[in-house]
C-alpha cells in the first residue's frame, strides 16, 4: 500500500535560501524562495511575457493580440461594464489583474508537479484584504462620510433600518472572509479529492495484481478511479477559471454598491 | 467516549452544511436552466448573477468546511 498523504502536495519547502534580512520593528526576516514563491514569478512572467508578446498595437491583430483582446473585452462588457456600468471604466485595470492573476495562478496548480498558490489561506488572504481595502478607499473618496448611507437601508421605520444595519454591516464586514475562503476551499478541496482518487488508483492496482478471485474487482476500481481522475481533473479545470471569475464579479459587484451610491444603478 | 474520537465525529458533522450548499447549489443551477431554456434570448446576460449566486451558495458551505477544520485542527 502506498502511503495517503493528501495534505502533502501543500507543504511550502524552500528551493532558494536566502540569508535572513533583519527588518526594522519585524526582527530577522526570512526571505528564502519558496514553492509558493516561486509559482507566484512563474505567474508573473508568464503574464507579463504574454502581454509583452501580445500588446503590439495593430490595426488588424494577430492570435495573440486578439486573445488579448478578447480577454480585455469580456472583462470590460462582463464584469466593468455590466455590473458598474459608465463609472467602472478605471476600475477595469485592477479589476483584470485579479481576475488574470486568479486565473494563471489555479491553473498552474494543475500542471504535473504544480504548485497551487491559492490554496494557501495566507495567499487569498492578502488578495482578499486588497480587494477590501480598495472597495473602502474608493468609497470615502467618492463619498466622504455619506459612504456610511451604504448600511442604512431606507424607506422603511427607523428602527427597522437601525435593527437591519447591523446585519449589514455583519455582512459587510464579513466579506474579505468570504472571497478569501471561497477561493481556498475550492483549491484545497478539489486538489484533495483528485489526490484520493490517484491513491486509489495505485492502491487498488497493487490489491488486484496481488492474487486472483476477489482481488481482481481492484483492478476495475483501479480503472474506475483512473477515469474519475480524469473527470476530476476537467472539472477542476473549469472551477478554477470559474473562481477566478467569481472573485473579479464580486469585487465588481463590492465596487458597484459604493461607486453608484446615490444612483442605484 | 475519546476526546479524539469525539473531534473526528465533530468535524464530520460539520460538513453537514454542505447539504444545504448542495441544495441551493442544485436549486440554482435548476432555476437558471429552466428560464434559459424558455427564454434563451435573456440567458447570456444573467450569466454573471449565475455566478454570484453560486459563489454566495457555496460561501455557506464553506463556513462549514471552516468549523470542520477548526474542529480539527485547533489545539
Amino acid at each position: 500500500m502506498a502511503a495517503i498523504e493528501p495534505m502533502e502536495q501543500f507543504l511550502i519547502h524552500k528551493v532558494v535560501n536566502l540569508p535572513p534580512i533583519p527588518v526594522p520593528g519585524l526582527g530577522a526576516v526570512d526571505l528564502s524562495i519558496t514553492n509558493s514563491v516561486l509559482f507566484m514569478l512563474i505567474a508573473a512572467g508568464l503574464l507579463s511575457a504574454f502581454f509583452f508578446a501580445a500588446a503590439r498595437r495593430e490595426l488588424v491583430p494577430g492570435r495573440l493580440q486578439a486573445v488579448a483582446e478578447m480577454l480585455y473585452g469580456m472583462v470590460d462588457n462582463v464584469l466593468t461594464g455590466g455590473i458598474i456600468g459608465d463609472r467602472g471604466r478605471p476600475f477595469l485595470p485592477i479589476v483584470f489583474t485579479l481576475f488574470l492573476l486568479i486565473a494563471i495562478l489555479n491553473l498552474l496548480g494543475l500542471t504535473p508537479g504544480g504548485f497551487t498558490v491559492t490554496s494557501q489561506l495566507a495567499i487569498t488572504g492578502t488578495l482578499a484584504v486588497l480587494t477590501f481595502v480598495i472597495v473602502l478607499a474608493v468609497g470615502f473618496a467618492r463619498n466622504g462620510l455619506g459612504f456610511f448611507k451604504l448600511f442604512w437601508p431606507a424607506g422603511m421605520h427607523p428602527a427597522m433600518s437601525a435593527f437591519l444595519m447591523v446585519i449589514e454591516l455583519i455582512s459587510f464586514l464579513i466579506r474579505p472572509f468570504t472571497l478569501a475562503l471561497r477561493l481556498f476551499g475550492n483549491m484545497l478541496g478539489g486538489h484533495v479529492v483528485v489526490y484520493i482518487f490517484a491513491a486509489f488508483v495505485v492502491n487498488l492496482a497493487l490489491f488486484g495484481l496481488n492474487g486472483f478471485g476477489l482481488n481482481t474487482l481492484g483492478l476495475l476500481g483501479s480503472g474506475l478511479s483512473f477515469a474519475m481522475v480524469l473527470a476530476l481533473t476537467a472539472l477542476d479545470l473549469v472551477i478554477a477559471i470559474i473562481q477566478a471569475f467569481v472573485w473579479a464579479a464580486l469585487t465588481c459587484v463590492y465596487l458597484n454598491e459604493v461607486v453608484n451610491l446615490d444612483h442605484g444603478h | 467516549m475519546d476526546a479524539t474520537a469525539a473531534k473526528y465525529i465533530g468535524a464530520g458533522l460539520a460538513m453537514t452544511g454542505l447539504i444545504g450548499s448542495g441544495a441551493g447549489l442544485g436549486i440554482l443551477f435548476g432555476n437558471y436552466l429552466q428560464a434559459a431554456i424558455r427564454n434563451p434570448a435573456a440567458a447570456a446576460g444573467e450569466r454573471t448573477y449565475l455566478f454570484l449566486g453560486m459563489a454566495l451558495a457555496e460561501t455557506m458551505g464553506l463556513f462549514g468546511f471552516v468549523m470542520g477544520l477548526l474542529i480539527l485542527f485547533s489545539k
